[in-house]
């Protein structure tokens, strides 16, 4: 009796008074950042819609590999296939571009599960580079669509591109605030996930997958959703992107490079946090002012950081700074909190 | 003169903590018999000797050199074999390989293969099976050969007689008596109290990764054992 | 009929190179459970520091060169492994794929600042026209034959490398149980090194060999990891003559695509993979135990 109500002096919290704060600043920033395009010169937001599209992918991949375990180097297919969905529906199906974006997500998400039950016959290093071989499956594939401009791929046509726009917002405002939208859902969702039943699964399955299972979790259904959310993220995050591109090639949209930097920022920001592909998404990008004129040194110093931080500090830059403070802006982990007084004398609780 | 003198061992995994300062030798040419409950270190005691697990702030002497420290490769060239518990054979090797490489370290000073043999005639006959297709008892003598190939001064054995039934236990005993006769050290972690005390000349028992219990085999008396295996629990 | 008979035929001499691309990804794989990401990537950088060699000692035939890249890809895995990755060796196998990507990427870009983007090849004299008249009007090249020689050859030597010598048996054993073979005298980090480095040797063959038959780039390396990771999967995981056959399965599922139009020839190769993944997981030769 006095053990059962002592076990109830305790808790399992997973907010922490610095999440708190945190999310008081978080809803300021996105008020912030909403009325942006109101105020900020093309340049800037056209930087600013880069800046959020590479902190979705890079959440994603996060979500990926550094939750559920799954090493994909292969998310440029989910990224092409997304721009070609959107250029075809829009231009060869007459839908409007803003309705073909969602489409695109949509034949991410169902091409993902297909894709899952390949690839997850492979495992670890080797799903990685099968899931590259897909990629590159879809690249040779597009490339031999005559109707969508083979090799050298297609233009969206100017009336298209004109139709982007929702109400009295133009078209910059309208992309604008879709990457907005999906860099927040991006995180929101991970966030929501791993705060859930499935999230503690991910934990369990990363740490020991075989205990994982053996306890009852089941990872393959787990990894699946994830496979198949992400596909969908990866596949509307690549309509966007060529939305706003205007131009798509099989060369370009399946290059190999997409996925690479999601893996810089991810790595540099620290892997399996919520915060770390926001701060390497910034390092990422601040390395790009200033190193992107110097062409492949720019991609050889990101390589050498990345390797050093792999070896140096595996958990990132966000991760090797929040580890000896105990701070989470969004905290996943629960935590048990025992209340001495009330396990000290277990009446209180009654009270 | 000691073969191994361990003074003050503590080993940890991570942060938990499951030696403390244990203090521990060997003459040579003496058999020593390890008890304790499950989870009272023994293993772990082994493995830190064997280099297998790194101790903290410890000394460990071997034939009059430190060792702690030393990796468990540098080890075993100095004349300590380990049979590990629940055996270890390499499951993609052949007996014979399994064997060869108990010798990896010591190739000049080795058995040659025909002594196991002699020692284990019914490894001959399997030489070229794989090692996991033998029944346990066999892969037992498998782990032993592997182990004393390599011409140890300290043989340690954890758990020989775990899963085995008591004809192959006798057996395997019987083996050791006959490298005990040739003089060298041993040190066995035995579940078995009796087979224990009847087979060494010195006992440590361990508990929650203490030593609690020492002494000659033929002079501890049943009860201290008793406490000193199961804790205090039984006197209180 | 003779052009399907070509098509197969060279096939296999292209599956030759493919198989020796894969030699050294399937060692390492066997005995570490690791994928190098930038082995494609090293294989370009031997075939450019084969260029570079013959360019300053004035070599009349880049075969030469093996003498000394040889040795140099050997110490460039040895140290590799030792220092970059064995730190990085665990149970979690997402730091050692994501360092050696980086890797990749590094190579790539070094080479085109080092470089350029331009298509280099290495010149191989008389011996890359060479062939023999087959009947039907078939030929064979002298430097493909030779190519499937030196691959089947350089697998033989692995798998007796690892069968009947004392460091395959090690290696082996390490394979199987890290802990114990330490026990037994082991230092597993000096002995994957030695297979890294054994896996650069066969990557410095693969280098010439096909820095003679193809024109190859700074950026050709991540291509031929895919070939060589198809023809090890196909070939079943952990059988190195598996992963021969892989090869050359691989290679003549490209030239009978390539039969029915050019940009088929590699997509073809890629949906013979996967559909050898989705029919039979484990590969068409899977090693036997375990």
């Amino acid at each position: 009796m006095t053990t059962e109500l002592k076990a109830r002096a305790i808790r399992v919290k997973q907010s922490s008074p610095v999440s708190c704060i945190s999310a008081v600043g978080a809803a300021l920033l996105v008020a912030f950042l909403i009325s942006a395009p109101s105020w900020i010169d093309r340049g800037h937001l056209s930087l600013l819609v880069e800046f959020f599209y590479f902190l979705a992918l890079a959440q994603m991949w996060n979500l990926l590999a550094g939750f559920a375990g799954i090493i994909s180097l292969g998310q440029q297919a989910f990224l092409g296939l997304g721009g070609y969905v959107v250029f075809f529906a829009a231009m060869r199906m007459g839908w409007n571009p803003v309705a073909a974006l969602v489409l695109a997500g949509v034949v991410g998400g169902l091409v993902a599960v297909p894709g899952a039950l390949i690839v997850f016959r492979l495992h670890g290093a080797y799903l990685a580079i099968g899931t590259w071989v897909v990629a590159e499956t879809f690249k040779l594939a597009f490339s031999e669509v005559k109707s969508l401009g083979a090799g050298s791929g297609i233009s969206l046509l100017a009336a298209v591109a004109r139709a982007v726009r929702i109400g009295p917002f133009s078209r910059d405002t309208v992309l604008y605030g879709a990457a907005l939208l999906i860099a927040l859902l991006s995180i929101v969702c991970s966030y929501v996930l791993l705060r859930s039943q499935a999230g503690l699964a991910l934990t369990a399955i990363r740490d020991n997958e075989a205990t994982a299972r053996s306890v009852g979790v089941n990872s393959l259904r787990i990894k699946l959703l994830v496979f198949v959310g992400t596909g969908f993220g990866t596949a509307l995050t690549g309509a966007l992107i060529y939305l706003s591109k205007l131009r798509i090639s099989p060369a370009a949209a399946f290059d190999i490079n997409w996925t690479s930097y999601m893996i810089f920022i991810v790595v540099i920001g620290g892997i399996g946090t919520l915060e770390g592909p926001i701060v390497g998404t910034l390092v990422f990008f601040l390395l790009r002012q200033y190193l992107a004129d110097l062409g492949s040194w720019y991609l050889i110093v990101l390589g050498v950081v990345a390797v050093v931080v792999m070896l140096k500090m595996p958990s990132g830059l966000w991760g090797t700074f929040a580890k000896n403070r105990d701070i989470s802006l969004f905290p996943t982990r629960r935590r048990l909190f025992l209340n001495a007084d009330e396990y000290a004398d277990p009446g209180k609780l009654r009270a | 003169m000691n073969l191994l003198s361990v003074s003050k061992l503590n080993a940890y995994y991570g942060d938990f903590q499951a030696l403390f300062d244990v203090d521990f030798h060997a003459h040579p040419g003496e058999v020593i018999a390890i008890i304790g409950a499950n989870g009272a270190g023994k293993s772990t005691f082994l493995n830190a000797i064997a280099g297998n697990v790194t101790g903290r702030g410890n000394s460990i002497t071997f034939a009059e050199e430190a060792i702690s420290g030393l990796r468990s490769w540098q080890i075993v060239s100095r004349g300590i074999a380990l049979v590990p518990e629940g055996r270890r054979l390499f499951s993609s090797l052949t007996v014979e390989e399994n064997l060869l490489m108990g010798a990896y370290a010591n190739t000049k000073d080795a058995w040659p293969l025909t002594h196991i043999y002699e020692t284990f005639p019914q490894l001959k006959l399997k030489a070229k099976q794989s090692a996991l297709s033998l029944s346990g008892g066999e892969q037992q003598m498998v782990a032993i050969g592997r182990a004393l190939i390599s011409n140890p001064l300290l043989l340690m054995c954890d758990e020989l007689s775990l899963g085995l039934a008591p004809m192959v236990v006798h057996d395997i005993y019987e083996t050791l008596t006959t490298v005990r006769e040739r003089g060298v050290t041993l040190i066995i972690v035995e579940q078995n109290v009796r087979q224990a005390l009847a087979f060494a000349d010195r006992v440590y028992c361990f508990q929650e990764g203490r030593v609690s219990l020492t002494g000659r085999a033929g002079e501890l008396k049943p009860e201290d054992v008793s406490r000193a295996y199961f804790g205090l629990a039984g006197a209180a | 009929m003779n052009g399907w008979i070509d098509s197969i035929l060279q096939g296999v001499m292209l599956g030759a190179i493919y198989a020796l691309f894969a030699a050294g990804l399937s060692l390492v794989f066997g005995v570490m459970r690791l994928v190098n990401v930038a082995h494609g990537d090293f294989i370009v950088l031997s075939a450019f520091i084969a260029l570079w060699l013959q360019r300053i000692t004035g070599f009349s035939s880049p075969f030469l060169t093996l003498i000394l890249l040889v040795p140099l890809m050997f110490l460039v895995g040895y140290v590799l492994q030792r220092v970059i990755l064995n730190p990085a060796f665990g149970a979690d196998i997402l730091r050692p794929v994501l360092i050696t990507f980086g890797l990749s990427v590094i190579i790539q870009n070094g080479l085109l600042q080092g470089f350029s983007a331009d298509s280099q090849k290495l010149h191989g004299g008389k011996l890359e026209v060479a062939s023999i008249a087959l009947p039907g009007g078939l030929a064979i090249g002298v430097l493909p034959l030779l190519t499937l020689g030196v691959s089947a050859a350089m697998i033989g030597l692995l798998q007796w490398m690892l069968y009947r010598t004392k460091l395959g048996r090690a290696l082996r054993a390490t394979s199987a149980d890290l802990s114990t073979a330490g026990l037994m005298g082991v230092n597993t980090s000096h002995l994957f090194a030695m297979a890294a480095g054994i896996a650069m040797v066969t990557v410095a063959v693969a280098g010439v060999f096909t820095g003679i038959r193809a024109s190859f780039d700074a950026v050709s390396g991540p291509d031929w990891l895919i070939f060589a990771f198809e023809a090890v999967i196909i070939g079943g995981l952990g059988s190195l003559w598996g992963t021969l056959a892989g090869g050359l399965i691989l290679g003549m599922a490209q030239t009978t695509g390539a039969r029915f139009s050019p940009g088929w020839q590699l997509l073809s190769g890629h949906l013979v993979f996967l559909a050898i993944l989705i029919l039979c997981p484990r590969g068409l030769f899977p090693r036997r135990t375990e």
